[in-house]
Parts: C-alpha cells; structure tokens; sequence
C-alpha cells in the first residue's frame, strides 16, 4: 500500500511532465497532420536553456532565492524554445505544406538529429548535472518504517503543471486565437475563407507546443537535476505515446494519457522489471494502436472514398 | 526585354532588412547554447564559459547568407522561373538515363582494382572498407527497405530491428554451433523474415504515421531485449570473436592453409576486405534483381496497387493481408541477409549498432532517393553514408580551425541538416518519376505529381 501511494505520487509527476509534451504532440498533429517528430528534442533543448539560464541567475548573477530563479529561468526556456520551434516550422516545415504525407516526417526526423548532434555538439556529450534546486519534503504518513513522501519538487511540479494547463485550456477555448486553431484543424480552406490567417495560426501552434515542452524541459531538469543532449528521444516518443493513447487530436487526452503512461511507467518499475519500463510504455503504444486506434477521447478516423 | 526574359529587380533596402532581422533571430536562437557553454570544473561543478567570438561570427555568416540568398540567388529563381520550361528534354538526359546503369555497375565492379591501382594496398584499405562496404550496406538495406515503403508504400520506422535479428541469428549460432557463414546467411534471412512477419501481423490494420510509430515501438523494444537479455546478448557489453567468413572453407589469416599462401600471393588484409566487398556487392545486386523481377509478378503488382490506393486494391478482390505480410517479410529478409552480413565483417556487434538513428537514416535513404527507385536508393546512400565518411578525411581542416576542430564531431549535425535541406528543395526525393512496370506500346516515365505514396 505504501509503495503503491508513493509510486502513485511519483506517477503524477513523472505524467504530468509526459502530459505537457504530449500536448504538443496532439496540437501539431490535430493541425497539419504531421507527427512532430523533432519535438523530443525540442523538449531537450530547452531543458538546456533552462540549465544556461539557471547558471547564469546563480552563479553569475548571484539570485539567491530559488523561487524567484525558477520562475526567470521558467519564462526564459518558454521564450526561447518558442523561437526555436517557430524558427524551426518556417525553415523545415512550412516549404513542406502540401507536400505529399511523407516529407515533412523525414525532415521532422533531420530536424531531430540536428537538433540532438548540435546540443552535442555546442554543449558537449556528457551529463550535465546541477546541485539541487529544491530540497525538502512532506512525509504525508509512515508505516511499515515506509515513509510516502511528497517533494516540494514534486508539488511544484504538479502545480505549475495545473496552472499552465488552466491558462491553455482558457487559450485554446476562449480566445481568438484559440478559435482560429479550432477552425483550421476542421478545415483549413473554409478557415482561410472566412479571414483565419491560417499560416500565422499554425506558427502560433508550434510556438505553444513549444512553450509548453518548455515548461516540461525546465521541469524536468528541476526534478532529475541532470540532463544530456541524448535526453530529448526516449520522452518524446513517451509522449507520443501519451498523445496516441488519450486519442491524438484531443487536448484533455493528452493530459490524460500522459499521466496514465507516466503511472504505468512507476508502477511496472515498482512491481516488474526497471530494465524494461521502456518496454512497458512501447507496448502500451502498440496495444493501444492496435486496438483502440483513435485512443481514449478521439475522434474515430472515418475513411471516405 | 530582347528573348522573352525579364530583368528582375533587387531590393536593395528590403534585402539589407531581412538580412538584419535574419542575424537578429540567429543571435536569439544562438545566444543561449553558442554563446554560453556549460563546462564542468575542477570541483567537478558545472560552470558557464563564453563564446562570443564564436556566436558573433556565426551570426554573422547568417546575416551575410540572407544577403547573397536576396542578392543572387532569388533573382536567379525569379529569373529561372520566367524563362519559358523546354518541352522535350536536352539530348543528353537520354543519353545519360541509357549508359548510367550499364555505366555504375560496371564502375562498382572494378572500383576496388581502381583503388588498388591508384592508392596501394596499404591505402586501398580504408577506401574500399570504409566507403565501398560502409555505402553498399545502405545500400543493400536501402533497397530491402524501398520493397516494404517504396513499393508496398508501408512506412516502417523499425527496419533495424530485423538487421539485428539477422545480425545476432549469426553471431549467435556461429558462435555456439560453429555453422559456416553460407549456412547461417539463408538462416538469418529467414529468421528476419519470420520476425518481419511476426510484427507485420498486429500492425497490419494501421496506416501511415501510425504504422510509422508502431514499428519503432517494436524496433526499441527489440533493441532493449538485446539489451537487457544479458545471458543470450551480454547487454551493453555486445558479442565479440564472431567468426568470419572464409572464402569457400579457405580462411583469410596468415597460416600456411590461408587465403594468400594458397594462391602464393603475400599476406595482406586486403583480400578479406576485398572479398566481403565483392560479398555485400553480390547480396545487393541479389536484392535489387529480386525487386526488379518481383515488380513484375502478381504480387509486385499488387505492392504497387496497394500503395497507390487501398481501398481500390481491396475492391478488385486483392487480399491486402497477404499483400502487406509479403512485403514485410521480404523486406525483413534482405534486412536479414544485410545484418548477418555486417556481424560477419565486424567481428562484434553490440545494441549500440541497432539504434533508431539506423531506421531513421535507413528511411531517410529511402525517401531522399525517391521512394521506389533503386537507382535515386543508391544515390542518396552513396551521397549520404559517403558524405558523412568523408568528414573523417577533413583533416586538412584542422590547419584552419586549429588542432582542436575535429571534423567528425559534425557528421551527424550535417547529415541531419542535409535531410531537412533536400527534403525542402525536392520533396519526392531525387529521383522522383517512376518507372511503370505495365505500360501500353510505349514505356513513359510516370511524373512525381501524377503518384501519391505513403498512406497506406
């Protein structure tokens, strides 16, 4: 019971990192129909800027508060990645619209290794690790000498995730821009008539998509404290995962399949094999496509002739 | 105004604006992971060093690139695309279309005798390993490949997982049994191939980007079970000592029963370099006769239908189950064939040789060739393997950028920069018209924009 709460807790967190990459994953595909592959990778970059940024405030600049550092590094990594990935969209994707299906997987696939070899390549192979940003913990109960911690890491983890996904859901519901999103995933000719800059909307979803991984890179290097160029594959593909179980398209999965693949994740390192967790996520992807192919809240794909 | 061409004007002030905007957004996209590095110290703690020198002068270079893009290249475009397009092609297209093949078999024949010739047997080594085996490798499975995506238009992001199969069916059985390499070929081949159908099988319902993604679940699953699977694999650590092949029972070492004391020549490793050559040089024309002879049997034809429209190839009473698994178990064998192959010249393979990256330069073969055409597959393998190897002869370099540029570092960064570059300038990859393999009275290239691949 214990280690099942603590690995629940665990879980969360570990989903709500997944969540906040899988939504980029889910908007970028809802939009252009294309699987993002570069956007792992993405996620990595910004972790990295988020690592420069935080090194700079503390060591540099000498921010002794850790809240304040957090949120500077928070809204840096969120500028920076966006420019990145709008850049990005217009250098290699964008040239590809209209393209037959396959062109813009293969330069989203020579945008990833690009991406990965240039933080390679820039910042060196190995691990980056920093000391600590956050430290201490609730002990929420002991028993059986088991003590379920709950991180103050953890917290801001769940927190940040919370708001964040509050502001998007306002964003993508509420707002303009959110409605021009909307229509052009429905039709993009019947959106460019009616006057949504459609162009200008897409880059707007590679910016979000890339803001939110931003989010989910500072996060990440907040809660392993570590971080290597090669770090942008394994969660992506995660991601996607969550994207496709939740039922790619849909917003609300992806949040949702992102917690569920993160959960599954803990709870089969806990109770099975640390060695092939991966595999546990692999296969949920396979399973879930194989047989539930519009995932848990899509839409089912109607073939017409 | 004199034959019909337009003179086009360059905006000058437009052109210097984009150009600083261009170095503007390159000096925010650069600043945080050119400007800045993140070393570790003495004290083992991470610390920020500065690059400025560096970030301005690739900004720079941006800026300067923007300008020449606006000052010559973008007239040049405009300029192309007001001159009327030619109708019939110049007289020397067909007459390069007719003696290329004849042409490049007979070069890749002779290539190692040329090297020989040219460099010495000490010097031929590198040349004939490194580029004519490296490349024919992709090239092979470049082709093994272009049967499952080019022809059969199935997208499979796993193709490495049955290379691995083929290449530890080998290692393994070899090594424990001590079967000859000509007995384990065939075994490899058909192990993949079952492998090939045994995954093909579940995913056969999905289509595009979705099949894409299930296949490289499965490739990682497979490459995660070689690593983990310590007894069978030994992990990380990979298998060494595999044998290698002998040239019909006749080793290749320095014994007195050796390949060169049998035939009276000197002892050099040349010849077992020389034989895997002319080795994977038989298996990949093997594979793309196969391709070339299978496109005309029934069940080529119905790849190509079933790539071209699914829903048309179902209706005409084609059974696209049996379709796909073919293709899938074909394209696995030769995969099959390539990675037992490769465990043989190497001696030692691991799971590190078996990563996604291998897919993905495999597909990128694949599609940056033209999907479906064998000569565009061998192009982009030779432009894209051999270029990544001749970064490790940029020595010369270091004179330029000082000792501690090293050039092999950017293989990977270019290779992945060229994907994105030709991917943009010629979406269908370079060889884009297809070759029909029906045709009524005359035989016509079909245009890439008549062809949609790549959804089923």
């Amino acid at each position: 019971m214990e280690v099942f709460l603590q690995q629940l807790i665990n879980g969360i967190t570990l989903g709500s990192i997944y969540g906040l990459i899988a939504i980029g994953y889910t908007m970028v595909f809802g939009i252009i129909g294309m699987v993002n592959f570069a956007h792992g990778d993405v996620f990595m970059v910004a972790a990295f800027v988020a690592l420069v940024a935080f090194l700079i405030l503390t060591t540099w600049l000498g921010v002794s508060s850790i809240a304040v550092a957090l949120f500077i590094v928070l809204i840096v990594a969120m500028l920076f990645t966006s420019l990145v990935n709008w850049i990005i969209e217009r250098l290699a994707y964008r040239p590809l619209r209209g393209s037959f299906r396959l062109a813009p997987l293969i330069s989203a696939i020579g945008m990833s290794i690009f991406l990965s070899n240039f933080v390679q390549v820039s910042q060196g192979p190995r691990n980056k690790a920093i000391p600590p940003m956050v430290q201490g913990e609730f002990v929420l109960f002991t028993q059986n000498d088991y003590a379920v911690t709950l991180s103050f890491k953890q917290l801001i983890i769940w927190g940040v995730t919370a708001v964040l996904l509050v502001c998007f859901w306002y964003l993508v519901a509420k707002t303009r821009l959110g409605r021009a999103q909307r229509a052009c995933e429905q039709d993009q000719k019947m959106a460019a008539l009616v006057g949504v800059n459609v162009d200008q909307t897409i880059s707007m979803t590679f910016v979000i998509a890339a803001a939110l991984a931003a989010v989910a890179g500072t996060m990440y290097l907040m809660y392993y404290g570590v971080v290597s160029f090669s770090d942008g594959f394994v969660p992506g593909v995660k991601a996607f995962t969550a994207a496709v179980l939740g039922g790619i398209g849909s917003l609300p999965g992806a949040v949702i399949g992102g917690l569920l693949i993160g959960l599954i994740e803990t709870m089969w390192s806990a109770y099975f094999s640390i060695d092939y967790k991966d595999v546990a996520a692999f296969s949920v992807l396979a399973i879930t496509l194989i047989f539930l192919p519009q995932g848990l809240f899509g839409r089912p794909d109607v073939e017409k002739v | 105004m004199a034959d019909g061409v337009e003179k086009v004007r360059i905006d000058t002030a437009g052109a210097l604006r984009d150009a600083a905007i261009t170095a503007l957004l390159a000096f925010g996209l650069f600043l945080p992971l050119i400007g800045f590095q993140t070393v570790t110290n003495i004290r083992n703690e991470l610390v920020l060093t500065t690059r400025w020198p560096l970030l301005f002068s690739i900004v720079a270079i941006v800026g300067v690139a923007r300008l020449a893009y606006s000052f010559f290249f973008a007239p040049w475009l405009a300029q192309r695309r007001l001159r009327p397009v030619a109708v019939t092609p110049p007289a020397w297209r067909g007459f390069v279309g007719k003696w290329f093949v004849p042409f490049a078999i007979g070069f890749v024949i002779v290539y190692p005798a040329i090297v020989i010739a040219s460099l010495g047997f000490g010097g031929a080594l590198k040349w004939v390993d490194n580029f004519g085996i490296q490349i024919l490798i992709y090239v092979m499975l470049g082709w093994g490949l272009n049967i499952v995506v080019g022809l059969a238009g199935l997208l499979d992001l796993g193709y490495v997982a049955f290379y691995a199969v083929g290449a530890y069916a080998y290692a393994l059985l070899a090594k424990e049994f001590g079967f000859s390499f000509w007995i384990l070929l065939p075994l490899a081949g058909v192990m993949s191939s079952f492998w090939g159908i045994l995954l093909g099988f579940p995913v056969l319902r999905l289509r595009g980007d979705y099949l894409a993604i299930v296949t490289l679940a499965f490739g990682e699953i497979i490459r995660i079970v070689l690593v983990n699977w310590v007894d069978l694999t030994n992990g990380y650590a990979g298998i060494s000592g595999i044998p290698r092949p002998s040239f019909f029972g006749i080793p290749f070492n320095a014994d007195d029963d050796g390949f060169a004391a049998t035939f009276g020549l000197a002892f050099s490793p040349i010849y077992r370099t020389i034989f895997l050559y002319y080795l994977i040089l038989a298996l990949a024309f093997l594979t793309a006769f196969v391709t070339v002879r299978l496109r005309r049997l029934p069940v080529g034809r119905a790849w190509e239908a079933l790539r071209e429209d699914e829903i048309a190839c179902r209706s005409l009473g084609i059974n696209t189950t049996n379709t796909k698994l073919t293709a899938f178990g074909m394209g696995a064998m030769f995969a099959g064939f390539a990675g037992s192959f490769f465990a043989a010249r190497q001696g030692f393979i691991s799971p590190e040789s078996f990563t996604f990256l291998e897919s993905a330069t495999i597909l990128s073969i694949v599609v940056l060739g033209g999907m479906g055409s064998q000569i565009g597959v061998a192009i982009a393998a030779i432009v894209m393997i051999g270029g990544t190897e001749i970064m490790r002869e940029l020595d010369f370099l270091k004179q330029i950028f000082g000792e501690s540029f090293d050039p092999t570092q950017y293989r990977m960064l270019l290779f992945g920069f060229a994907m994105v570059i030709i991917m943009v300038l010629r979406p269908r990859g370079l060889v884009s018209t297809r070759d029909p393999s029906v045709f009524l009275k005359e035989r016509k290239a079909i245009s890439a924009d008549l062809v949609k691949e790549g959804h089923g």
